[in-house]
Order: C-alpha cells, then structure tokens, then sequence
C-alpha cells in the first residue's frame, strides 16, 4: 500500500506535461538568445571598427565610412518619451471615463472604437500623418508657435510639417488605444468595496476614481503605459514617414531627426558595403538595448512604487 | 442635550427600494433612536443590506436600483433634491462586511482619507486626529509604532477596525455597520462588539446582522425584516431588544429567533 502511493512513475502524464511546458519556455528563451547571438555576429565589424566611439558620435556620412548612432538614439527615446509624456494622461483619463463615468449605451460602442484604433495599420497612420496632419501641423499650429514663442530654442527652428512634432503626434495617437484599453481593463479590476469605501466618506464621483479605484490599479497601468512605450520605440514606418530623417540632434520640436528604427528600415536597401550591413545591424542591436533598458527602468518604478506603499 | 441627540435619530417611512424590476424591501417605517445600537435582523435575501444602504444613500450608487418613501436624519429629509448625498454621507459614515482599507495608503492616511476629501491641500490638525480616531477604534496599542505600513498589512480584525477608525474620523452622528464581523474570527468580533458598546454614546448605531448572538448581546433595539411572497423584504417587527427575543409578538419572528427557519 505505501510502496504503491510513493511510486514516482504513477505521475508520468504530469511529468510528460511538465516537461513539455519546461521546452516551449526554453525554446522562446533560446530563440532570443539566438537573435540576439545574431545581432551580436552581425554587428561585430562595425563594434570593432568604431568601439565606444559609434554611441557617442554625431556625424553619419556613409560615403566618407563616417557612421554615428547617437542621433538616432536621441531621436527614438526623445520621440518615445514624448508620446507618452501626451498618450498617458489622455489614456488614463479616457479609461477613467470609460470605466466610472460612461453610461453603458456609450461605453461599448466607444471602447469598440479605441480598440480599432489600435488595428490600423502602421503605413496608414503615415500616410493619414502625411497627407492630414502634417499640412496642419505646419500651418497653422507650428507657424502660430514659432511666430508667439518663437524666443524658446524648442521652437526657434523653422516650421516645416515633417519633422520631430509630427512623429510624436503620430506616435501618441498609434499608443493612445494600448494606454487606454489597458488601463481601462486595470481599473474595471479594481473591487468594488474600494469604491464603495470612499464613497460612504462623503467622497465625489471623480475623488473616488481618483483617490481609490486608480491608487489600487496603478501598478497595472504603469505596466500598460510601459507596453506602449515599447510600442513606440520600436515603431517604424510610420515615424519613417513622418519624421523627416535626417541624423541631427536638434533641441528645437520641428527639426527633422531620426530614430534606430527608422534609420535601419530607411537606408537598408542603400546599405552597399559590408561595414554599411553591419553599421545598421549595430543599430538594431542597441534599439534591443534601448528597449530592455526603458523596461527595466520601468519595472524598477513600479517596483520601488509598490514597496513604498 | 436632547435636541442635540435628536439630530441623530433617523425616522424611516414607507421605504421601499429595488434595483430594475426587483423590489429588495418594501413599505417599511421604522424610527431607530438617537445614541442606541439598532440590530437589524433577519434571513438572507431579506434586505437588510438594501434598507441600512438607503440611509447614507449609497444604494443609489448601484446601476438600475431605485428608491421611494422617506428617510429623515434629526427631521430632514435626506431624500430631498436639494441634499447632496456628498454632504449626508459625511454624517451617516459606513463599516463593510469586508474590511476595505485602501491598500495603497498607510495605517494614518487610511484614518484621514476622508478628511482629505472635498478640498485641496492638507488641512491642520490631521496628526491629532490620526490618534484620536485611532484611540476610539481601540486600535491606537496596535499600531501606533507602525502608522507608515500599508493600511493591508494589519489582520483583519485590526483592518475592520481601522475602516472603523477611518469612518469615526469624519465625525459623523450615525455609523452604518453591515454585518460587520461575519469575516472575523471571535476575538476579533468581541472586540468590536465592545467598541461598539463605547461608541453608541455619543452616535447611533445600525447593525445589519446575520448572527442572532450578536443582536441579542449588543443591540438596544432589534428589527426583523422577512421576505413577503414576492421576495421583497417587509419589516416584520420592531422593538427594543429585549422584548424582540423574550417576547415577540408576530409568530413569524418568534420562529426565527427560536431557529425554526432560516
């Protein structure tokens, strides 16, 4: 009788289950490892050619073998940073709406239509930025800027439309549907108990979302707000359209600059020598850095957030 | 001194309240006195909940319920178009079956999270009501070396009585408590059972109560709410405590109490 109950092998099913899952996992850990690996091996002429030196440089001049990544790096995490500085709050505040505010009647219907924003595809965001709001964008709202503030060096250079500005806008309106969808789903999570407790305190409509139900979600939609971050730094052809694509780093809003993702898509079909290859595989290695990096600063944030409270 | 209790008695009439087409309780008039704790007892499903809910006006919150009737707090309506529901619910506090601190708030900010409501900034004195609040919750021993964990931290007994102290912070006249110690172990029960012997003088209390005991160890005055043929809640009888369980006078409270249904 103990004999039978300690038999191991009784759990075959289980352990055949057990390490089937251990090898799906290990398979996704081994093909990172494998891109990465890759990257690493393709970028390495470039790495040894140029060092330290590549990050930190500005000039990009593939004739003269000249090849410089800070700008792009500026630009990505610049044009990231920005549509989420625009994104976030916008998200967060239509999700409080959507998930305290919103009759039922409105409510699907809206959320339906935030999550086909999020559907589009990227080339028609871009074509959508060309054609609509870059013409906007240049006149009248960057004209008008300049024109008024135009003493700020983040307005000083000339309006042109493409550039910078554009791609953020473009940027924060493609995140804008993963900020909400994510944060309205973390906030309809939130116990209604919560609710109910800052209500019974004599406490408003908006004091309760604001003061109870996003306090308890929070951790969940800086989480989401983090997913389009990444969303955004990896985003490619719409920014390529939009951004006007040249390798400067500029203080002013309206100058054309340039991000990794942009710059790889943009000049890999002209990349005709081998150190050109491998310049631009460089650069999509540090893009993979760029984006563990934002990552981890970002769990780092949610982490010190939640051990605070 | 009289008139200052009678600012706290609530005078119900004719109450019957529902969500859609469902009617949770129906007709009922009661008068819970000022300064006594009132039990209010009877089966699952018998509205209880709905009824204690109507008088800080917290069951409008809920989609598709609805209200009719009259509830008077010290002889104003409280149903009246022109009472902000805001306002009354800083007099008619409220404790859960649950105990809900904000998890993301300390024990202290637990205690003054409704003082911090309806105006900006942070208003004076807070740090002495912390401790006031917290020493009328008989709460004050336990944590008054730990004020800065998260208000999730504590047990649940000492959570209930800090959602306690959370509400006693506002100053209001009535406290709400629905079924209060039915997530609690005994300890924890007793405790607040005697709490609430301490608090009733200077407020009044309204108990939602499952556990008959209970009513009967600490209430001054009982209701017991039945569901008719319709399922809606009616008020059976009403009466100070002692009469309820020595004495009813309706068959039907009679066989609760006595544990033939139920």
């Amino acid at each position: 009788m103990i004999r039978q109950l300690s038999r191991p092998h009784r759990n075959r099913g289980d352990r055949i289950f057990q390490g089937w899952t251990w090898l799906m996992a290990a398979t996704v850990l081994a093909l990172i490892g494998l891109l990465l690996y890759e990257l690493v091996l393709g970028a390495l002429p470039a790495i040894s050619r140029f060092g330290f030196g590549f990050l930190t440089g500005q000039t990009w001049n593939p004739v003269s073998g000249q090849f410089g990544a800070l700008p792009a790096i500026y630009g990505t995490v610049v044009s990231s940073l920005l549509a989420l500085a625009i994104a976030g709050p916008v998200g967060l505040l239509a999700a409080i709406y959507l998930a305290e505010f919103a009759p039922p009647w409105l409510d699907g219907p809206l959320s339906f239509l935030i999550e086909l924003l999020a559907t589009i595809p990227s080339v028609v965001f871009g074509l959508w930025g060309l054609y609509v709001l870059v013409p906007v964008l240049r006149s009248p709202i960057e004209t008008t800027l300049h024109n008024t503030l135009g003493f700020l060096p983040l307005l000083g250079c000339t309006p042109l439309g493409l550039g910078m500005l554009a791609a953020v806008a473009i940027l924060a309106l493609m995140i804008l549907p993963y900020v909400t969808a994510v944060a309205r789903d973390m906030l309809r999570a939130v116990p209604d108990d919560q609710r109910e407790a800052m209500l019974a305190l004599g406490a408003t409509r908006w004091e309760m979302a604001w003061k109870a139900v996003v306090p308890y979600a929070r951790s969940g939609i800086v989480g989401g707000m983090m997913l389009a971050l990444g969303r955004a730094v990896g985003e490619t052809m719409a920014v390529t359209m939009l951004i006007g694509n040249r390798p400067e780093i500029s203080a002013c809003l309206f100058s054309p600059s340039y991000t990794l993702a942009s710059q790889i898509a943009n000049e890999f079909t002209e990349a005709t020598t081998d150190m050109y290859v491998s310049v631009l595989i460089e650069l999509g290695l540090i893009l993979f850095a760029v984006t563990l990096i934002l990552n981890g600063i970002a769990r780092l944030l949610v982490w010190r957030v939640r051990s605070k409270s | 001194m009289r008139d200052a209790n009678e600012s706290r008695a609530i005078q119900i009439e004719e109450l019957t309240a529902g969500f859609g087409s469902f009617t949770a309780v129906r007709q009922v008039s009661l008068r819970i006195p000022p300064n006594k704790i009132t039990a209010i007892i009877g089966p699952s499903g018998s509205g209880k909940s709905t009824l204690v809910r109507c008088l800080n006006r917290l069951h409008e919150e809920v989609r598709g319920a609805w209200m009719q009737g009259r509830v008077r707090l010290g002889g104003h309506d409280i149903f009246a178009t022109d009472v902000d529901p805001v306002q009354l619910r800083r007099r008619v506090g409220m404790v859960f079956q649950r105990p809900n601190p904000f998890p993301t708030m300390s024990v202290a900010e637990n205690v003054v999270a409704g003082l911090r409501l309806n105006r900006w900034g942070r208003p004076a004195g807070l740090d002495d009501r912390i401790e006031e609040s917290l020493r009328r919750a008989a709460l004050w021993e336990q944590v008054k070396d730990k004020l800065h964990v998260s208000g999730a931290s504590l047990s649940g007994g000492q959570q209930q009585r800090l959602c306690i102290a959370r509400a006693l912070a506002v100053e209001p006249d009535v406290l709400l408590m629905d079924e209060p110690c039915s997530a609690l172990d005994p300890v924890a029960t007793f405790k607040i059972e005697e709490l609430m012997k301490e608090l009733a003088e200077d407020i009044t209390i309204v108990i939602v109560t499952h556990n008959m005991q209970q009513a009967a160890r600490v209430s001054d005055y009982t209701a017991f709410l039945m569901m008719g043929e319709d399922r809606a809640g009616e008020l059976v009888e009403f009466g100070p405590t002692d009469r309820i369980f020595t004495n009813p006078s309706d068959k039907r409270t009679e066989d609760y109490i006595t544990g033939r249904f139920g």
